[in-house]
């Protein structure tokens, strides 16, 4: 169990690190020579916040679509040793930690679909 | 300087700070939200999302390692995730109604403390007690690897560990570290564990922790991809790095020194928030 963990946690950082960079080399070459701003809060738009419009932006290869896949691959990283959890205590038969498991799962969830 | 340097002069500085976060057992987290603040003078929301996410790629990665060594133990983690990604989301959903003063200020005084606790380690507690009864019951005793064979330990005071942990929680949601510091003394000091099988299963926990608020932070936009990109990308190479060079190896001063580096920024913070200059 543990190794399949590590295998999983150590894909999920290597595998988004490279959409993450891949995304970076675009941005930098469409914006490189623009001036940043960050001190101001706008917030991002929606194309960045949600799913659908991430994966609109990658499929026209826009830099900072390609960086925001990349790091929700990453924060779906921890998400999946949890949900791998589920089973792996399921297999044990202990059904505490399967039910301690699945409430840190719905957590999760909730933060991703709610508001 | 135009986005290309930014970008350029963010990466090595994040890469520099998870260095010395890996070195010193620190975590570089702490250190990023205050230096893209004070120094890049970006806005403490978009320095919190980027911190957040340089957080999950670190424990990740570092938890892939740890897993292996026997160190961290999953029944313990997986219970705290429920009070730390509790606490993580009600953290997250405060970021909007705390004001970017208010955040500066409690940021201060964590970095403050955590310098403290790093610079005094307390010793790991032996005792022939016999075990508690809530820690038998959800199975959170276990054993270690240590020079004299695998060590069992006995789980103590789980109620106040817990409680350390959702706090911990809270914090991470809403200043976007990983609060691992604070992980490892509610489980360390209140729970008995050994400081080895606390800090790695901290480790593990901060990931877990910070997915939780993650979800929000996406959804309120707190995470900006031009400037978590170089964060992240630095941070994790850096970690990389540290973990390379051999920790344990001469970081005692290393430690004195990051530890001031925290001091200096925690205070920096302080004076912000109280003139409310952000």
């Amino acid at each position: 169990m543990d190794s399949i963990i590590s295998v999983l946690l150590r894909t999920g950082v290597i595998l988004s690190s490279i959409v993450v960079l891949i995304g970076g080399i675009l941005y930098l070459v469409e914006y490189g020579r623009l001036v940043p701003g960050y001190h101001v809060f706008q917030g991002e738009p929606a194309s960045l916040n949600g799913f659908r419009g991430i994966m609109r932006g990658i499929l026209s290869w826009h830099g900072r679509n390609w960086i925001q896949f990349g790091l929700v691959m990453l924060v779906a990283t921890p998400v999946a040793r949890v949900a791998f959890c589920v089973f792996a205590f399921f297999e044990e038969r202990d059904w505490t930690y399967v039910a301690l498991t699945l409430l840190v799962l719905s957590v999760l969830l909730f933060s991703f679909i709610g508001r | 300087m135009n986005v290309l340097w930014f970008t350029v002069l963010i990466c090595v500085c994040s890469l520099v700070a998870g260095t010395l976060g890996a070195l010193t057992g620190l975590g570089g987290g702490v250190v990023i939200v205050p230096l893209l603040v004070l120094v890049f003078k970006v806005n403490i929301h978009y320095a919190a999302g980027a911190s957040l996410i340089s957080v999950i790629a670190t424990s990740s990665g570092a938890a892939a390692a740890y897993v292996k060594e026997g160190y961290s133990n999953v029944r313990i983690g997986m219970f705290l995730e429920v009070a730390t990604t509790l606490g993580a989301l009600f953290g997250a959903y405060l970021v909007a109604l705390v004001s970017p003063s208010a955040i500066a200020i409690i940021f201060g005084l964590v970095l403050l403390f955590s310098a403290y606790l790093s610079l005094r380690r307390l010793p790991d507690i032996h005792d022939t007690r016999p075990p508690d009864r809530l820690a038998t019951r959800l199975r959170l005793n276990g054993d270690y690897p240590t020079p004299e064979g695998l060590t069992t330990y006995n789980v103590r005071r789980v109620p106040i560990g817990f409680l350390v942990c959702n706090c911990a929680g809270i914090l991470s949601g809403l200043l976007g570290i990983g609060s691992g510091a604070l992980k490892v003394l509610g489980m360390d000091q209140a729970m008995e564990i050994p400081f080895k099988v606390s800090t790695a299963t901290s480790n593990f926990m901060i990931g877990v922790t910070a997915a939780a608020s993650a979800g929000i932070y996406f959804h309120r936009g707190y995470v900006d991809p031009s400037l978590a990109m170089p964060v992240m990308l630095g941070v994790l190479a850096g970690a990389f790095i540290g973990a390379r060079i051999l920790p344990g190896a001469g970081t005692k001063y290393l430690r004195i020194l990051f530890s001031a580096a925290i001091v200096v920024l925690g205070i920096e913070m302080l004076v912000k928030g109280l003139t409310g200059k952000l």
